[in-house]
């Protein structure tokens, strides 16, 4: 077996050298006690260490099959050490279980479909991160990306006017080939508000664009918050850090409540969907988004279907598409998806696994976040990603999710695949009927 | 507000404006706003290439701007909108503009009674806010969560004080936000601070404040209450005197703490939006007593009528015996009062109001795709394409409604005894 390596994070070692064993053994057992409950208890005494999960996992399967990297392996390296020593355990092997489940599990679940037991490794990776969080050794991207959530509530430190200039930018651009096109700000009342992730209007602000030209095109009465809210994404999810996740989703749905939109439709991205939809909404009370959420997928599927959008030219190259996790297994948005993108696209090329199979980007669950110091490992263990991707044969992928972006953007690179990356809102951009441009 | 008795509420319907009507050109007009005592409507207006305009009561404003946005009515009736010409920002009130001009402006807010405007600015990378066109003397690195008092007197936000660098998460874990009123932050930094609040009498100001990363106070006048909390919201002060109320969470569920001490043993799932009767003998929440059922609380007692999506706009009656909120099941939202729901369902309802004399509750309600108002649960007879919240004249006795049909804006006065039938 290769030696396995520990990689130093500024953010892990200073918080570390923070750490005394007592505070390390409360934290633990204080979660463990008070946070977990019976689910952990059930995980515990259910698993059969069969291995069955190992499959499932694309850090194991790309790191030539190394236990360290399956599934029951990082619960092994993590959770269980925990409990079994009842919390005193050492700082070292604190700083490790971080890197482990920090960035050595996508939180994907593609696993539990594997399991038996339906055993969720992910949940116990994310009581791993919340341990973390109280003993402040999270790595030092995320930590700041959790930092600009706070103070900002947006995950890239926009701050509120920069947001609205950039709508305003956008519009004005959009002008240029939609003369009468709005980005209709603070409309009180609209059918939909319209929400996205911090990256979009500080280097992604084309993808606004576009949703903005499908929703006048399409005939949408929609709107866009002039306010902090106009962001749903949340990588306090990901750092354990609860109470932030609860706070920035109360603010999200507060902003649509206050503009009186009957749904919210959101961006391509595949975190902020779970946080929406199932984590952060729950952590407030509500079992389901008090406001619905619609993702992109599933609203381009809508419009299509309900002859809103047209389709003017066809996308003639191959493509292929990847099913984000976390709107697929999360969402079972797959069929729908694939409607759409065979209705522009009539040279589709499935991936081998597809659907609620699909392999992980190795981006998602925040490992993309935790940025430079795991990039190399990160990409590493997602050798199977660019199997697959490279045994479809084609030159095009549409990948509906951010994080997914850029995943396998690093992985295209570091395998030199000859594959360029898609939003699917690119291309129905691209090819749908515009009546109303010059 | 302005002197609303003075208002025209002779019992009719008239037809204020049409809508498709301007003195000017009008390529396309944006959403329409309607004055408080129901007399003019407006809207912004594109007038010709890259030019608008705003068109009231079918006249335009005479300047032109490359943009206006934001276009609200003021309490007492003053339109305001943020109006841009050539990179300068201005506010443009009644089609006047501010004599200062600003890199950018933004959140428009008024004074209780409208007769103070302000907003948010941002120029050459600083921050803070401008009131009636002046703006703070120190601007800050960033600021957001602006708070505007009742009066328009004061003005607060949350400020960044000490530069951070990308990345640096121990610089930020010491505390780089403080709270700044009418531009002077306090000489302390918290981790974070978020939406302070003034006093009565606005010689206090509070705050939430998160002292590391899991630590969660009220802050009064920069100094942190004793106790500490798992999380916490906005607080509240009582409408006479200097206490502070906020919900806190401890061990997992939530209650109310006053002072820094727990008031509402934590029981619920859930509580926010807290408001006090304006006496302040009462105080009520909208509280979640069950895992996904909401409703509000009063003196820390749940009602028996819960929503499963939601709860939100809780209104107190003036005086203060009377409580409205409006809740949403299974998709339909509906106006609930005195722990009773209104017969009907909507697609949409807006927040409620109280007649003065706090005998009827109205609200703005919508179903299927058309709009009117309802006053205790009945509707009024005639559905608009658009309709604004409706208001009640000084004696409780009769409703304004402004609305628009068929292109027209209409101002509607109607006995409330005939509604409510
Ligand atoms: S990365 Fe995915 S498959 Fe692997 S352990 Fe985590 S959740 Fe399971
Ligand atoms: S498949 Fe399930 S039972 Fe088997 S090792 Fe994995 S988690 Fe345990
Ligand atoms: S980034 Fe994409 S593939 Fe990866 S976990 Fe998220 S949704 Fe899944």
């Amino acid at each position: 077996m290769k030696e396995r390596v520990w990689i130093k994070d500024e953010g892990i070692e200073r918080g570390a050298e923070k750490l005394t064993p007592e505070r390390i053994e409360k934290t633990i057992n204080q979660v463990l006690d008070n946070e977990a409950g019976s689910r952990l208890k059930a995980y515990v005494e259910t698993c059969a260490h069969c291995g069955l999960c190992s499959e499932a996992c694309h850090f194991y399967l790309s790191r030539d099959r190394d236990p360290r990297f399956s599934p029951v392996g990082k619960v092994k390296q993590t959770i269980w050490e925990m409990l079994d020593k009842k919390g005193k355990v050492s700082t070292e092997f604190m700083k490790q279980a971080v890197q482990v489940a920090q960035t050595e599990c996508n939180m994907c679940r593609r696993c539990v479909q594997y399991c038996p037991f339906g055993i969720d490794i992910a949940y116990m990776m994310s009581l791993v991160r919340r341990i973390s969080h109280k003993l402040e050794i999270t790595p030092l991207y995320i930590q700041d990306t959790a930092h600009s959530h706070s103070a900002t509530m947006n995950q890239m430190w926009v701050k509120d006017d920069e947001w609205i200039d950039a709508l305003h930018w956008q519009e004005d651009e959009m002008r240029e080939e939609l003369p009468n096109a709005r980005i209709p700000l603070e409309k009180e009342g609209a059918e939909i508000m319209y929400s996205v992730i911090g990256p979009e209007p500080k280097f992604r602000t084309q993808l606004i664009y576009q949703a903005a030209a499908i929703m006048n095109e399409a005939g949408m009465d929609w709107t866009m918050p002039a306010t902090p809210g106009w962001d749903n994404s949340d990588m306090a999810m990901y750092t354990g850090d609860s109470e932030m996740m609860g706070r920035l989703k109360r603010l999200h749905f507060e902003t649509a409540a206050r503009l009186r939109v009957k749904k919210i439709v959101m961006g391509e991205c595949g975190h902020a969907f779970r946080s929406v939809y199932d984590t952060g909404n729950r952590v407030l009370g509500w079992r389901m988004p008090p406001i619905p959420v619609v993702h992109a997928l599933e609203f381009y599927w809508d419009l299509l279907n309900e002859g809103k959008i047209k389709v003017a030219k066809l996308f003639e190259e191959p493509v292929t598409f990847h099913d984000p996790c976390n709107v697929v297994r999360g969402r079972g948005l797959h069929e729908k998806a694939r409607e759409v993108v065979r209705a522009f696209c009539p040279n589709f090329i499935e991936m081998t696994p597809n659907r609620e199979h699909n392999y992980c980007c190795a981006a998602g669950g925040g490992v993309i976040n935790c940025g430079p110091p795991f990039k190399n490992s990160r990409v590493e263990s997602n050798r199977v990603k660019a199997e697959q991707l490279q045994a479809t044969g084609v030159k095009v992928c549409i990948a509906p999710c951010h994080n997914c972006h850029g995943g396998l953007e690093d992985i295209i690179h570091k395998y030199k695949l000859d594959m360029q990356l898609k939003f699917l809102g690119e291309i129905i951009y691209d090819c749908m009927e515009k009546p109303n441009a010059v | 507000m302005s002197d609303y008795s003075a208002w025209d509420w002779g019992v009719g319907s008239r037809t204020v404006a049409d809508l498709t009507e301007c003195d000017c050109d009008v390529e396309w007009r944006e959403e329409n706003q309607a004055s408080p005592d129901g007399e003019q409507v407006g809207a912004v207006v594109k007038t010709g290439e890259g030019e608008f305009s705003v068109c009231v009561n079918g006249s335009c404003w005479e300047p032109r701007y490359e943009r206006i946005w934001y276009l609200r009515y003021s309490p007492d009736g003053r339109l305001a909108g943020l109006a841009n010409d050539q990179g300068d920002w201005t506010m443009c009130v009644d089609g006047e503009q501010w004599e200062e001009s600003f890199g950018f402006l933004f959140n428009t807010m008024f004074s209780k009674d409208g007769s103070v405007i302000a907003c948010c600015v941002a120029d050459s990378m600083t921050y803070g806010m401008v009131v009636d066109g002046v703006a703070w003397e120190n601007l800050y690195a960033n600021a957001n969560n602006f708070h505007l008092s009742a009066d328009g007197k004061k003005s607060a936000a949350v400020v960044q004080t000490i530069p951070l660098g990308q990345a640096e998460v121990f610089k930020f874990k010491d505390g780089i936000f403080s709270v700044a009123v009418d531009g002077e932050a306090w000489d302390v930094n918290f981790v974070n601070a978020w939406s302070p609040r003034f006093s009565a009498d606005n010689s206090s100001v509070a705050a939430q404040v998160r002292l590391n990363l899991f630590d969660y106070t009220i802050v009064v006048d920069g100094k942190p209450w004793n106790a500490i909390f798992n999380q916490v919201w906005e607080p509240l002060f009582h409408p006479k005197s200097k206490s502070v109320v906020a919900p806190v969470r401890l061990s997992g569920k939530w209650g109310m703490a006053q002072d820094g001490k727990v008031i509402w043993q934590p029981s619920f799932f859930q509580t926010w939006q807290q408001q006090f009767s304006p006496s302040g003998d009462k105080l009520a929440a909208i509280v979640c007593p069950e895992y996904g059922r909401w409703t509000l609380a009063v003196d820390g007692k749940p009602w028996n009528t819960t929503f499963g999506d939601m709860v939100m706009d809780m209104t107190f009656s003036p005086d203060g015996k009377r409580l409205a909120a409006l809740g949403k099941q299974d998709g339909k939202w509906t106006v609930f009062a005195d722990d009773k729901p209104w017969g009907g369902q909507y697609d949409m309802c807006f927040a409620p109001v109280f007649s003065p004399d706090s005998k009827h509750v109205a609200a703005r309600v919508e179903k299927k795709g058309k709009f009117t108002i309802a006053v205790d649960g009945k509707d009024y007879g005639q559905g608009f394409d658009q309709c604004f919240d409706p208001t009640f004249s000084p004696d409780g006795s009769k409703v304004l409604i402004r609305a628009i049909a068929d292109g027209k804006y209409m101002r509607i006065v109607e006995p409330v005894a005939k509604i409510i039938g």
